[in-house]
């Protein structure tokens, strides 16, 4: 894939179709997941044919999403560990807000909040996984103690909500950023973008030549 | 049966709203199983299992006299028989009919998330609707007495229905009509405590000092119910729960955390709703563009040639 020219490449193509297999997962764990949590919701499970089949589909496409997040967690987890920048910037959590960003310290390729919302999904997940096979009843349902399964299927519940309000969260930011989400389906931002959003990783790709993801990508990108 | 009966509910699974209950004058049944009668002769699993055209696989012998070793979605009730040798030194064969104890307030009903999978009629019997079941194991989770078995087959989940089919037309259940010993009696649920009453009465008198009535009453009473010898310890009957009630863990679940979470859901989108409209959008603007120029024309930017972004991969 190629990207227009004059501007940084933000996500690789095999970052995206990575993420775009963890959101697609997310979302259709979410729906089923929500009808079998609550009433009110139900009716979603006819967005997957049946109840019956909602129920076969959501634990395989809960293995799936696990493993798609293992590759995003890989390609992500350095540059979302937390230093001191982060700390000054969520300092200036309400400028932020404020979209004044003239007077938000700035930061490298992942701000606070995103570092958030990839360590809150990096705790969660697992947990979700690891509870989901214990209540899977198809396969594991004599596996454990129905004891077990009490704990296990209230972790999860619990869990799966806070996995979704991180999802909100994750989700408003990408519309309320704009160019957000053209860097996460087509890969590239405006070297605008990052010098307002990301600046110091704006200045380290500058720095080393690089059109991005990161300072060492350009050979890689050169040789294309 | 769903249709027949369907305005005889009142309860049913994952529904807010209470359903209708126009025949309010319904009578509660209860079947009384009188463990000091029974012979242990099965002819209540043949029953159950002939009249609900039930034909669960063969099993291996596993040492007991169960049989088969548990209940399974094709056996419904099955007769559990204990070794019990009390302070005396007699020994005492506890045999107890298992199966559905129809509660008053269902733990299955509760935790069931397919809205009139599980539905309790006004005569108090506690019914699956297979054709609403999704196979999800929840019941099982609910229930307090470890009795719904998923089938493998179906993925839908089973239990014994008190035969509300031939309790709706005024029959009694199938294993009630098979008893030899007038072990298992059937009829409305004061009936049975009157009964059972009598029969206590009669135990106390042979020396049975603790004998007693088993309706469980953190689960609101059952539609099923024992006389057992030594009610003191219901425990002694392979297992029977000697306080059953719905695990604090589902009461949590089904209970607290559901209106919280569609709180805290509502909440988040809301709040992203409201920011949308007070803050707009976040924008790059011409000068952050002229700035990130700026920058990349610097005298640092010499010899990157065509590297601007100029990508693919």
């Amino acid at each position: 894939m190629s990207y227009p020219k004059g501007t940084l490449v933000r996500n690789s193509t095999a970052t995206r179709l990575n993420h775009w297999i963890t959101g697609i997962c997310f979302v259709l764990l979410t729906l089923s997941g929500l009808a079998m949590f609550h009433p009110v919701f139900f009716w979603l499970s006819n967005l997957f044919g049946s109840g019956q089949w909602m129920r076969a589909v959501h634990p395989w496409l809960g293995v799936t999403l696990m493993v798609s997040f293992i590759g995003l967690f890989v390609q992500f987890w350095r540059d979302n560990l937390w230093n001191r920048d982060d700390t000054a910037w969520a300092k200036k959590l309400d400028r932020v807000m404020a979209n004044d960003e003239e007077h938000v310290p700035p930061v490298g390729r992942f701000n606070a909040g995103q570092k958030v919302v990839f360590w809150g999904m990096a705790l969660i997940i697992p947990v979700l996984f690891v509870t989901g096979i214990l209540i899977w009843e198809v396969y594991f349902g004599a596996a454990t103690s129905i004891e077990t399964q009490r704990v296990a299927v209230l972790i999860h519940s619990m869990g799966a909500i806070g996995a979704i309000l991180i999802w909100i969260t994750h989700v408003y930011a990408a519309i309320w950023v704009k160019g957000s989400m053209r860097a996460m389906l087509h890969g590239w931002v405006t070297p605008g973008w990052a010098h307002r959003h990301h600046r110091k990783w704006f200045r380290g790709l500058v720095a080393s030549g690089s059109p991005g993801p990161t300072p060492t990508s350009t050979a890689k990108f050169r040789e294309h | 049966m769903a249709d027949l009966q369907s305005q005889d509910y009142i309860r049913r699974s994952a529904t807010n709203l209470t359903p209708p209950s126009v025949r309010h004058h319904e009578l509660e049944v209860a079947k009384l199983i009188d463990v000091s009668r029974c012979i242990g002769c099965k002819a209540c699993q043949s029953a159950c299992m002939e009249w609900n055209n039930l034909r669960p696989e063969m099993e291996e012998f596993h040492g007991a006299y169960e049989n088969p070793h548990d209940l399974n979605p094709g056996t419904w009730t099955l007769m559990r028989f204990a070794e019990y040798e009390d302070e005396q030194g007699n020994l005492e064969w506890l045999i107890r009919k298992d199966g559905c104890m129809h509660c008053e307030d269902p733990g299955c009903l509760k935790a069931c998330p397919a809205p009139g999978a599980i539905v309790q009629y006004a005569n108090g019997i506690v019914d699956f609707i297979s054709e609403n079941c999704i196979g999800c194991g929840y019941c099982v989770k609910g229930c307090p007495f470890n009795i719904p078995r998923i089938s493998a087959q179906d993925h839908k989940s089973y239990k014994c229905t008190l035969c509300s089919d031939r309790v709706g037309v005024g029959l009694e259940p199938a294993c009630v009509k098979t008893c030899p010993t007038g072990a298992i009696m059937f009829g409305s649920k004061d009936d049975m405590k009157d009964w059972a009453g009598e029969r206590i009465a009669e135990l106390k008198e042979r020396g049975f000092q603790n004998a007693g009535l088993y309706d469980p009453p953190e689960v609101g009473g059952t539609h099923v119910m024992y006389v057992l010898h030594h009610a003191d310890k219901p425990s002694l009957y392979s297992g029977l729960p000697d306080k059953p009630h719905i695990s604090a863990l589902v009461g949590a679940w089904k209970g607290f955390l559901k209106p919280l979470a569609l709180a805290g859901l509502a909440f988040a989108a809301v709040s992203t709703f409201v920011h949308s409209i007070v803050s707009g959008p976040n924008e790059t603007t011409e000068e952050d563009e002229e700035a990130a120029r700026r920058e990349m024309s610097g005298p640092e930017m010499s010899g990157r040639g065509n590297s601007e972004g100029k990508g693919k991969s």
